[in-house]
């Protein structure tokens, strides 16, 4: 067996190599083959980024919340590590998700941000809940209790941000972003099919990094551990006469 | 085309953040797997390598 | 439980009331942020008018910010917690007795600031029943976030710091409602402030139940 120096494996080799050429699928389809919009022209082509980014943020901070639950129901390491990873690529996305967005907005509805839009303030303030998650995820300490904590900030995130939403919602009572670009059956064919192929790029790619991640904490535990474990054995080995590198030395 | 300038900015952007993840993650799985012996690399079975 | 309750708020409350912090920095603190706000908009009357609620709130979110540290600090100074714990205490009542002390300050210094913002933004009391339960309702949701959180970062090292980063944007929607609620209750923009109350109320609740649920938890494991 040659030896292995990297997290990857066949199954993320394949994933990365889908993910390379869906995105020059994606290039090629979004800047050349779909069409522009009436209304927006050609600033429509940032959809093709910004709602997968969006779709795909949400997709990872649901499963951070479901791996936060498992972590406090069963004690489950595995979910533990899911949501952690899961969290990091989450809040990637979700500051790509703020960023083409306003980027967009600003030839579109003529200013980069919108105080008054629903999706956008709810989505800034998960954002920051999610930098909270992260953030306590670093603190260090005990790993299970890191794990306790970060459990009970995924659970809470979850459990506000229905709240969050409808206080945004309830705070300004317009909304300038338009409905739901996939659901409103409002767009053509070719645009429709370029974004469903940003969909899947984009969870190809969450699936990938979402593996890597979970085997970097994975290693990051064996380490630990395995430190944990030479430290024993030197603890051990003073305890016997002799044996000591201190002793000797004297 | 319209708007270049801002899709130019927001795809780029989206792109290079990608790519600096991706990077990251990769070195950092390089940089761990040397510090883990071959035998505890657990996520690992033998055909999928 | 009921009884347990009281008597950790009546601990937390007692050592407060000893320290005087609340009285003696607190409170000052609070209303020095009035000031600065006074300062920053450059005592624009129609600006601070339209203000006033935001402002108002923004402050009691900074207070609340201060009031948990200290109430966590209480709990982690010679592993206070430990002995709650060794007491037999259900952590759900160390949770809600601990909220209730704090909300006890919050109102405190929401009287306080109430005064304030009349005096310094010239702000008038149109409906004195809805801005005393969105006094309550809010310091209930704050205290029962914040306790949890402060909990939460309790025996970290950077506790001071993460702790806002953690309250602050789940404090958001008490912000947006408290404030909307205040607007009607001071008259200065015609929303149905009893509306908002209601979501208030909705995340109080939430938080209480989380808090109450995940106490136990943190105490054992952190």
């Amino acid at each position: 067996m040659q030896e292995i120096n990297h997290t990857g494996s066949r199954t993320t080799r394949l994933l990365g190599a889908a993910v390379i050429v869906g995105l020059v699928a994606l290039v090629l389809l979004g800047w050349f083959v779909a069409p522009e919009d009436d209304d927006q022209q050609d600033a429509v082509r940032m959809i093709f980024v910004h709602v997968p980014s969006a779709i795909w943020t949400y997709i990872a901070f649901v499963t951070t919340a479901i791996g936060s639950v498992m972590w406090l129901v069963r004690r489950s390491v595995w979910w533990d590590t899911v949501a952690a990873a899961a969290a990091e690529i989450g809040v990637l996305f979700c500051g790509l998700t703020l960023f083409t967005g306003s980027v967009w907005g600003r030839p579109t509805w003529n200013t980069y941000w919108d105080w008054g839009d629903v999706r956008l303030v709810t989505t800034l303030i998960l954002f920051l809940m999610m930098i909270g998650y992260l953030s306590v995820r670093s603190l260090g300490g005990p790993e299970s209790a890191t794990a306790t904590r970060a459990a009970i900030v995924g659970v809470m995130a979850a459990a506000i941000l229905p709240i969050v939403n409808r206080s945004v919602e309830w705070w300004e009572n317009n909304t300038l972003h338009q409905k739901s670009s996939l659901t409103d059956g409002n767009l053509e064919d070719m645009t429709l099919f370029t974004l469903v192929v940003g969909l899947i790029v984009w969870g190809l790619f969450f699936w990938w990094a979402i593996l890597h991640r979970f085997r970097i904490a994975w290693l990051e535990r064996e380490i630990r551990s395995s430190d944990l474990d030479r430290a024993l054995v030197e603890r051990r080995a003073e305890g016997e006469p002799g044996a000591s590198p201190l002793e000797e030395r004297v | 085309m319209t708007h270049v300038g801002y899709l130019l900015v927001g795809w780029g952007t989206t792109f290079a953040v990608g790519l600096v993840y991706t990077a990251t993650l990769l070195r950092r799985g390089r940089r761990l797997t040397a510090r883990v012996p071959a035998d505890r690399r657990r996520w690992m079975t033998a055909e999928d390598t | 439980m009921l009884a347990d309750i009281r008597l950790v708020a009546a601990k937390d409350l007692r050592i407060e009331w000893r320290s005087r912090v609340t009285l003696s920095q607190v409170v000052p603190f609070a209303l020095l942020v009035l000031v600065l706000f006074g300062f920053a908009l450059d005592a624009n009357r129609p600006v601070l008018d339209a203000a006033t609620s935001g402002l108002y709130w923004v402050t009691v979110l900074f207070v609340g910010v201060m009031s948990v540290q200290r109430a966590t600090a209480i709990e982690t100074t010679d592993g206070a917690r430990r002995a709650l714990l060794l007491a037999g205490v259900e952590p759900a009542a160390v949770f809600l007795g601990k909220a209730v002390a704090v909300a006890l300050q919050l109102l405190f210094v929401e009287v306080v600031l109430v005064g304030g913002v009349i005096v310094l933004f010239d702000a008038s009391i149109e409906s004195l029943p809805l801005l005393t339960a969105t006094c309550l309702v809010a310091s209930v949701g704050i205290a029962a976030a914040g306790t949890l959180l402060g909990a939460l970062v309790a025996g970290v090292r950077a506790r001071e710091t993460v702790l806002p980063i953690l309250l602050l944007p789940v404090l958001a929607p008490v912000l947006i409602g408290a404030t909307r609620a205040f607007d009607d209750a001071l008259g200065t923009v015609a929303v149905d402030g009893w509306a908002w109350l209601g979501l208030l109320a909705g995340f109080g609740a939430i938080n209480t139940v989380l808090g109450a649920l995940a106490y136990g938890v943190l105490l054992e494991e952190t």
